[in-house]
């Protein structure tokens, strides 16, 4: 198990792989070393399915020789291995090129304290006691309506992290770190027709994650809803992406404002730092520093230190999402972004769903987006879909196997609104997104 | 005992002194009166990738994935853990750990019918020493040449190449060891070109269960460099897809994704235990146009989804899915077998030492028919042409599946006219399957691109076709 104290166990164990890269003739480093246990139980039909327990570990590092990169990961944690690890990326260093942008995050940028984010708390609960959790979850996704015919179970997940980064700037800073969730997926049938849906939640802390009841009626309503779901004719309509699906629109933008993909040149918003590229409403930030949030961290992958930060501001782009590397192929400064946006989150133009609904007077809502089709050079945009049609401002009925498209740029700067219905897991913060207007392909 | 077995077990008995006695020793705490079935799964990874980007050897990266897997099965109840390392005090704790499983009401380990010998697919090599560095850099470099020399617009190349070297030993409750040597290469080329502004990207790559000079073999690094960039260049002229309801021609091979997903992750014998598939209790049934026979094959020596043994050690099979549109059989591992009451198939796989397996895809491939592909577009007055495509997606228990075109055209009056981009197609897979129509004779299977993703677990898979048309098929475009 991972209990703070390890965090000094772990410590050595970067320090020691520092030096062991100096000695073996490196300029600079970088390691990360991380461990992880864990219970995941699985129940299904009322019967305990699997108990599984997880146990992880793993190291990773970079050498420097001059601006020559080398890199190792390993998941075996004996000196053997790392001594294996540390000899291969010298090794490779020998042959990958000079690159002036390869090196060590800027020593300025290091994180100078490491604030308590309280993103421990440790669940010592035994594999029959999350059976019963993981239970009482299937029995309420099960008993909510006759039509729920079987089930692919429920799953309670806990485990327990820690891990420690360092360089050879002197940078040393790791905390541990806990994860706990529930799901629970259900089948419906109704003739020959069969739907299947899930719900699920996650926290830091046991006591913040939702009751095992309300995650299985979530699961078992969001199912049964789906019967009796119709093809729609191709057509134009305005399109709402229901808060649990527009966090990927959100990752759209993240993937194209990346610092690899500006400086390949491979996104579809290329030069667009303060430009208008949604309505002058929008505002998205990131906070990282947010207590006990699902992807806070007082520092980036790099050791630099995360602060709160405004994405977009007005509906301009205030900046890219830079590690040091891409910071430097584009005479920037890293933002802190080297492992991702840490909670990102949009403000709400302020309706409420049934509001937007109401507002958007007829088309389909997107529950469910399936498939890659988000081409992030183009911003061509084209998933297969389903959800519901809306008629007269309300939901009429299911409407599956359709896709909708547009290209990403436009939906980006034509966005209607954005619903305050942001109660939804994970660590992007987003109500339903609101389009006037997408090509929806049916029969 | 196999070539394969006996390096296995030096690498992973002998190397960190475990001897047989310590195998039984694990193998009994892992089994008690309740427990149906064990196995304890020992795996050696080595991967070395490879970024070649801007013209510089950007990156290389070293990695080991190195532990055992134990599982105990009591029913339809599953317990496990692994642990990363190969010492006799970590198994035991591990073994006692998944055994916990095991409450009530069984009737004890059943020993398996010891399957035939498998033959051996592929050469048990190390293919991270097949080549030299500077070889491999060599090869690289001269990838990004051909890309950048094949067209002024080319902006970016960027080429990957990893190799991969598993060694995996499986001990079942029967006492039974077969262990598998599994060599891995894989190389891609993708590029970013430019024309008055407007960017498209364009990838291409291939592997194989072979040595690195799989690459250098038939100029294949050349020819995936060349096909990068001329299909970022085909893209770049490309107009918006139509939307709605349109016959579809699918060319061979890599479009075979559709087989993938239309029917193969519904025919996966754990969902059809569970009946949660759109197949589930179908079998005999008419499930697609007679004209389809699809299979699952693993027995295809060097492919990227072949499997020796898989990773319950039983032999992988040519298993038939769909034979002239009447379903026959679901793939299957050990456990879903026995709680089915049929065979293994040899489709039990697992990402590594630290998942459970799980029936999965080797390579999914449906056999020719009689027709020439240009008697196929043909047949077309108007529709969509698709050669070329991402990623699919399915929900196995509605049935629906989705796939993405990167490359795709019209077919105006039986003849293939402008390109279009963004068309992303959404079917029922049963339904998709019996408006099959024509089925070409030209059956090819992927370059050795795939990848299955599962329960979050990822595994190499092949997939292919030959030229076939759907006569009706929703694609996803943005233009009436």
């Amino acid at each position: 198990m991972s209990h703070p104290e390890q965090i000094a166990r772990l410590q050595q164990v970067v320090e020691d792989l520092l030096r062991e890269a100096r000695q073996q003739g490196a300029d600079a480093a970088e390691a990360g070393v991380s461990t992880q246990t864990g219970l995941s139980v699985t129940v299904r039909l009322g019967e305990t399915e699997t108990i599984e327990h997880t146990s992880d570990n793993g190291l990773g590092i970079t050498v420097y020789f001059g601006q020559r990169k080398g890199s190792a990961n390993t998941t075996d944690l004996r000196p053997e291995a790392i001594r294996e690890s540390v000899a291969a990326a010298c090794r490779i260093a020998k042959y990958t090129s000079e690159d002036p942008a390869a090196g060590l995050a800027d020593p300025a940028l290091m994180a100078r304290d490491v604030p308590d984010l309280d993103l421990f708390h440790p669940w010592d609960l035994s594999a029959d006691e999350a059976a019963q959790i993981a239970l009482r979850c299937e029995e309420a996704a099960r008993g909510f309506d006759p039509r729920i015919a079987n089930s692919e179970g429920a799953t309670l997940y806990t485990q327990r992290s820690g891990f420690i980064y360092g360089n050879s700037h002197g940078f040393v800073g790791g905390y541990p770190t806990t994860r706990h969730s529930l799901s629970c997926a259900v089948i419906a049938e109704q003739g020959d027709e069969m739907q299947r849906d899930y719900w699920y939640d996650s926290s830091r802390m046991p006591g913040e994650l939702a009751s095992a009841e309300a995650i299985g009626r979530t699961a078992a309503q969001r199912t049964v809803a789906r019967l009796n779901g119709r093809k729609l004719g191709t057509r134009e309509c305005p399109v709402l992406f229901r808060a649990d699906v527009a966090p990927s629109l959100l990752r759209s933008l993240f993937g194209a404002i990346r610092g690899h993909a500006v400086y390949r040149k491979s996104t579809f918003l290329l030069d667009q730092i303060g430009v208008q590229i949604f309505p002058d409403w929008v505002s998205i930030t990131e906070n990282p520093l947010l207590p006990r949030a699902a992807a806070s961290a007082p520092f980036d992958n790099e050791g630099v230190a995360t602060a709160y930060r405004e994405l977009v501001a007005g509906g301009v782009l205030q900046g890219y999402l830079l590690d040091s590397y891409a910071a430097r192929k584009l005479g920037m400064q890293s933002t802190g972004s080297a492992g991702g946006v840490r909670n990102a989150r949009i403000a709400s133009s302020g309706q409420s769903f049934d509001e937007l609904v109401r507002e958007m007077d007829h088309g389909v809502v997107v529950t469910e987006l399936m498939g890659q089709g988000t081409n992030l050079v183009t911003g061509d945009y084209s998933r297969g879909a389903a959800g519901f049609w809306v008629e007269g401002g309300e939901i009429k009925y299911p409407v599956e196997e359709i896709t909708v498209a547009a290209n990403l740029r436009d939906m980006f700067r034509q966005l209607v609104a954005v619903g305050s219905d942001d109660d939804i897991p994970g660590s992007i913060k987003t109500g339903s997104w609101l389009f006037e207007r997408m090509t929806v392909a049916g029969d | 005992m196999s070539v394969s077995t006996a390096i296995a077990r030096e690498t992973l008995l002998d190397t960190p002194g475990l001897s047989e006695g310590h195998l039984t020793q694990v193998m009994d705490r892992l089994l008690s009166r309740q427990v149906d079935a064990a196995d304890i799964y020992f795996q050696y990874g080595r991967l070395e990738s490879w970024v070649l980007e801007d013209g510089i050897i950007k990156e290389g990266s070293h990695s080991i994935e190195q532990g055992a897997g134990l599982r105990a099965i009591s029913g339809e109840k599953t317990g496990f853990a692994y642990t990363d390392s190969l010492e006799l005090p970590r198994l035991l704790d591990a073994a006692g750990a998944a055994r916990a499983i095991a409450q009530a009401g069984q009737n004890g380990a059943r020993a398996l019918p010891a399957p035939a010998a498998a033959s051996q697919l592929y050469a048990p090599i190390n293919p991270l020493d097949s080549l030299d560095e500077l070889q491999k850099i060599d090869l690289m470099r001269r990838a990004d040449a051909a890309a950048r020399s094949a067209d002024a617009r080319v902006q970016q190349v960027i080429v990957t190449l990893v190799a991969a070297h598993d060694v995996i030993l499986v001990m079942d409750n029967s006492g039974r060891i077969a262990g598998d040597v599994r060599p891995l290469v894989r190389m891609n080329v993708q590029v970013i070109v430019e024309q008055g502004g407007k960017r498209e990207q364009g990838s291409a790559g291939g592997g194989a269960r072979q040595a690195l000079d799989f690459f250098i073999d038939d100029d294949r690094a050349l020819g995936y460099a060349r096909e990068a960039v001329r299909q970022a260049l085909v893209n770049l002229d490309a107009a918006p897809a139509p939307a709605g309801l349109l016959p579809v021609v699918l060319g061979p091979g890599w479009p075979g994704v559709l087989l993938h997903e239309a029917v193969g992750h519904g025919l996966e014998g754990d969902f059809n235990r569970k009946g949660t598939s759109a197949f589930t209790g179908r079998i005999g049934e008419q499930v697609a146009s007679t004209l389809c026979t699809v299979v699952d094959d693993g027995t295809l020596p060097g492919r990227r989804g072949s499997l020796t043994i898989d990773d319950e050690g039983t032999p992988s099979g040519n298993n038939v899915l769909i034979e002239n549109g009447i379903l026959k059989g679901y793939m299957q591992d050990t456990m879903n077998a026995r709680l089915m009451g049929v065979a293994p198939t040899g489709n039990g796989r697992r990402e590594s030492y630290a998942h459970l397996p799980m029936p999965r895809m080797t390579n999914t491939y449906m056999l020719p028919g009689q027709h020439k592909p240009d008697e196929i577009i043909a047949s077309v007055k108007h529709g969509l042409y698709a050669v070329n495509f991402g990623g699919g997606q399915v929900d196995i228990t509605s049935g629906k599946f989705v796939f993405s075109a990167n490359e795709a055209y019209l077919i105006e009056n039986g003849k293939v006219t402008r390109p279009v981009k963004g068309a992303t197609l959404i079917g029922n897979g049963p339904e998709a399957m019996t408006r099959i129509s024509m089925v070409g004779d030209d059956l090819a299977l992927d370059s050795g691109v795939g990848t299955c993703g599962k329960e979050g677990q990822s595994v190499p898979v092949g997939v292919g076709q030959p030229t076939l048309k759907i006569d009706q098929l929703t694609v996803g475009g943005t233009a009436a």
